[in-house]
């Protein structure tokens, strides 16, 4: 019942936008068409995943499938349903976004095939979800690859947007080669392309963590762990912002799915994997917020705030592989809780913040922080939206964030009562990391939220902005609720997390009691009502006492100076100055000022960039390389199509005398 | 019944004793510097008359400008609940209230400092961007704490982790807690923007992090910050207390009055560390709060050597 509701909301979300093809580009009835079928979908998948939780575990669908070792194999289980539910939640949100925010009478050079292909991209993730043939997996995984492509080049026509297409497309068939060497690998030890968990003993130690090592760089590269997120802020930043949301929410997070997936596979993981993991994580989340902070462009920020929380996802991994190696139920249990409610959170709270930021590219044309501000006053919905999700991003109670984060913070404070001393005290270290990457984050949005939406209009189109329209902020509003109803009553996702925590480590039993009695959930419930409570009051003391007393209005006290403009107000690149330079070793902050100054200075400029280390200074110049080295290769390249196909007869032919 | 005493003046001590310790502060370096300086209970004067007074509220402002001082002041409030004052015991406590407690603190930090860029002021802009930036450095300070409080009580509560037992470790793992301190220390003076880190009575506004933060706030909205700085100063001194003397009688009657004598000394240890020393210029301030770190960490590796 599961499995058939979800792959039917599946099959009518990749169809989705099909019928829109055949109808007016220029008119909103195919687009309207388009969303409706959408919804349909989502609704219908996620119906899928509520009879799941209902109804308990279903049998895997098995079909026919003519492709050679490969079986159409389908199956729902804890995780699937926890990942599925993102997945059709953002989709559902973001296609009636896409009703106001890229609206097909405003755009008819591209609005239907964004339709199509948020379709399929939905369809394709929801697919390789649910699949237990690792062939039926990458192809879930290459539809989903290609119509991210389709989705991030959506306005094809500027090069910049061509460029992070580029890139994005590069990263993703790196991705993908792994995959491939890693399912090879699967199928020499297992027999077959089915996803099964393998035997204790199935594996050499060399062959384990060759498939361990491939596929955390394969879905590493999905993810977007630092040093292998290059094609992640460009991409989300040149996307249409619903499809950023869905992006960052959603399709990264397919990367940790994948790693999730294959570690609960493998058997027995050595101390070394957990620990490599959860290093990988901290410096993710470090140097993600890090750069996040030296950035100017609104949605480019919120894509290396992508990278973080993957970090923080990446260490309740960590610390869960590390419980399964030293057999402590309760590492695993915190860990992964930690981790998978992390998914959650991010996609609600990330793609929350995508719209609003896209409310507010909307209207304004400029994704340019420091072009902005004092838009609170003329948008006071996408504000307040924005307001919440920084607060839930920054994990800071009582929103949903937060309780992720205190999830691993407890279970990392945990390994210290392991009494195995120093060799295992590292692990510890990890909580500090945390804690560093939870007041980076403060620091950046408060900078984002001042620039944005505080403080005077620093250009003339921010002065004239305007509220976004409801089919916006109806979507908004209802992450919005998500993210306070998660905050405040964790405990309602207890049964779902322990149905995930039990399907990656099946001898861990009744997983979710265990979370319970492990992590105060209910303390969080009551500590987050008492908040309230306390801020109502404090709120209501400073009311009356307005009330009361003599209020005046004024300007702004500028400490003596009589003629401000909003050009002297702080901006976001000051706010961030003494951060980006403290992690200049990292950042390599890049500035042009004047020369110096004579005696009448002329009119001079001065600008301040963080570009992304990685990509400027290693990725790039490598492919530079590569590409001299093998440039003898374009003799085979004739730009003939006959000449192709030749190729392709001849490679068949050599690999059927191979065999 | 007992505990419900104990909470009581628990929770009557932590609400009316912090303004005092600013007063404490502010005599001990009007002493140091040969005046008589205003009465001890000139802070709770300060008090009454801002909650009485009229307001000014600039033009440019929004609701964040009001939420600023009112989510400061409640998550301050919050927090002296999780923090054991004597006896090892807090009104609230439970697994994990350490990172609660840092993350109510970082709340109101994201309003406070949100609620100054709402000015438009650059002036503010430039106590807010201090504000959070050395936050970010002594936060891991006050975790890299917290890991030797809870590896040496194996407790993941504050109660438990200040609580009686502190007084054994001190001869045991003397060394480490000693440098716990010593962070902490210089953890408080960063958050509650002391000497040298900030001088709350400088008089350029270019040189300071918290007091050009909340220029623009006037009346209660004003009595507010000011209140709630003083219950976070609290809050801090009272951890100092704890790790310092977690000395226990039994009796409530001489534990009650050895907490105050000893927050009250803190206070007074906090005005002579401001006399004698000159405030630091601004870009030396991460490299004093990076100094808490290495010093919490280095305790943390001598309990795990």
């Amino acid at each position: 019942m599961d499995v058939v509701l979800t792959l039917l909301g599946i099959g009518i979300a990749a169809l989705s936008g099909l019928p829109g093809l055949f109808m007016a580009r220029t008119a909103m009835s195919g687009q309207r068409l388009t969303t409706l079928l959408a919804v349909l979908g989502a609704g219908l998948g996620l119906a899928g995943v509520g009879c799941f939780w209902i109804i308990g575990e279903s049998q895997p669908l098995v079909l026919a499938w003519s492709v050679p070792g490969a079986e159409f194999n389908v199956a729902m289980d804890g995780l699937s349903a926890i990942f599925l539910v993102p997945i059709f939640l953002i989709s559902l949100l973001g296609s009636v976004y896409g009703l106001g925010y890229w609206k097909q009478t405003a755009h008819p050079e591209n609005g239907r095939k964004l339709g199509l292909f948020y379709g399929t991209l939905t369809a394709g993730m929801a697919l390789l979800v649910i699949a237990r043939n690792s062939i039926l997996f990458l192809f879930g995984w290459e539809i989903m690859a290609l119509s991210a492509f389709f989705l991030v080049t959506t306005e094809d026509e500027e090069k910049e947007v061509r460029d992070a297409g580029w890139i994005y497309l590069v990263a993703t068939h790196v991705a993908t080669l792994c995959l491939f060497a890693v399912f090879g690998l699967l199928r020499k030890s297992l027999g077959s392309f089915a996803l099964t968990p393998l035997a204790e003993g199935s594996l050499t130690p060399a062959m384990a963590t060759a498939i361990f090592v491939l596929a955390l760089v394969g879905f590493g590269l999905k993810a977007g762990i630092m040093p292998l997120h290059v094609w992640l802020p460009s991409a989300h930043a040149a996307a249409p912002s619903h499809v950023s949301a869905i992006m960052s929410g959603v399709l990264i997070k397919m990367g940790i799915y994948g790693l999730v997936r294959v570690t609960s596979l493998l058997p027995a993981p050595p101390l070394e994997w957990g620990t490599a993991v959860l290093a990988l994580g901290v410096v993710s989340g470090v140097l993600g917020v890090a750069f996040a902070i030296g950035q100017h462009d609104l949605k480019r920020l919120l894509a290396y705030h992508s990278i973080e929380n993957i970090g923080i996802i990446v260490m309740g991994l960590g610390l869960a592989l590390i419980g399964r190696s030293l057999s402590r139920p309760d590492w695993i249990i915190l860990g992964l809780g930690g981790a998978l409610l992390h998914v959650w959170n991010h996609a609600l709270f990330k793609a929350l913040l995508f719209l609003s930021a896209g409310s507010v590219v909307h209207t304004v044309h400029t994704r340019a922080i420091d072009r902005l501000g004092g838009l609170a006053k003329v948008m006071p919905w996408t504000a307040v939206c924005f307001v919440v999700g920084a607060v839930a991003i920054c994990g800071l109670p009582p929103l949903n964030g937060f309780i992720s984060e205190f999830l691993i913070y407890v279970g990392l404070f945990g390994t210290l009562g392991n009494g195995e001393g120093a060799s295992f005290a590292g692990v510890a270290f990890a909580a500090p990391a945390l804690a560093l990457i939870g007041a980076l984050a403060v620091a950046c949005f408060v900078k984002v939220y001042g620039a944005v939406f505080l403080g005077t209009a620093r250009s003339e189109r921010a002065l004239h902005a305007h509220e976004s329209s409801p089919s916006m902020l109806v979507p908004m509003s209802a992450l919005v609720v998500c993210c306070c109803l998660i905050g405040l009553v964790p405990l309602l996702l207890v049964p779902a997390l322990g149905q995930g925590i039990s399907a990656w480590a099946p001898n861990v039993k009744d997983a979710g009691p265990a979370l319970v009695t492990l992590a105060p959930l209910g303390w969080i419930t009551v500590m987050g009502m008492v908040l309230i409570a306390v801020l109502l009051v404090c709120g209501g003391v400073l009311w009356v006492r307005l009330q009361r007393s003599v209020v005046a209005y004024g300007p702004t006290w500028r400490c003596g100076y009589a003629a401000p403009t909003s050009r002297m107000q702080y901006t976001g690149s000051s706010f961030a100055q003494m951060l980006v330079n403290l992690f200049g070793w990292a950042l390599r902050p890049r500035t042009h000022r004047p020369g110096k100054l004579t005696l009448f200075p002329q009119k001079t400029d001065f600008h301040s960039e963080v570009p992304d280390t990685v990509l400027d200074d290693a990725v790039l110049p490598a492919f530079r390389f590569g590409a001299r080295l093998f440039s003898w290769f374009r003799m085979f390249q004739q730009g003939n199509i006959q000449v192709y196909l030749l190729y392709i007869f001849l490679a068949l032919i050599a690999l059927l005398i191979w065999r | 019944m007992n505990t419900m005493i104990h909470n009581t003046i628990h929770v009557l001590l932590a609400l009316t004793l912090p303004p005092l310790l600013l007063g404490i502060i502010g005599k001990t370096k009007a002493l140091f510097a040969g005046r008589i300086g205003p009465p001890l209970l000139q802070p709770y004067y300060d008090l009454i008359k801002l909650f009485q007074k009229g307001s000014v509220f600039g033009t440019t402002t929004t609701w964040m400008f009001r939420a600023g001082p009112v989510v400061g002041l409640a998550t301050s409030a919050l927090t002296v609940l999780f923090i054991p004052l004597v006896n090892g015991t807090a009104p609230i406590s439970f697994t994990g209230d350490l990172i609660l407690l840092a993350y109510l603190l970082a709340l109101g930090r994201f309003f406070t400092a949100s609620a100054a860029l709402d000015t438009g002021s650059s002036f503010e802009g430039m106590g807010a961007a201090r504000e959070v930036t050395f936050a970010c450095l002594a936060e891991p300070a006050l975790f890299l704490g917290l890991l030797v409080l809870a590896k040496l009580s194996g407790s993941l509560q504050l109660a438990g982790m200040l609580g009686n037992s502190l007084a054994a470790h001190w001869a045991t793992s003397g060394a480490a807690l000693a440098l716990v301190l010593l962070s902490w220390f210089i953890v408080l003076l960063a958050e509650n923007a002391r000497i040298p880190f900030d001088d709350p009575n400088t008089h350029l506004e270019l040189t300071m992090i918290h007091e050009v933060m909340i220029l623009d706030h006037s009346g209660p909205a004003y009595g507010m910050i000011l209140y709630g700085a003083a219950l976070k100063l609290f809050v801090f001194t009272a951890l100092i207390v704890r790790l310092a003397c977690p000395v226990a009688t039994g009796s409530p009657w001489l534990d009650w009055p050895i907490f105050v004598v000893a927050i009250l000394a803190v206070a007074v240890v906090i005005g002579i560390a401001e006399s004698t020393m000159a405030r630091l210029r601004l870009i030396h301030v991460p490299v004093l709060l990076v100094a808490a770190c290495l010093s919490s960490a280095f305790g943390f590796i001598l309990l795990v050597r």
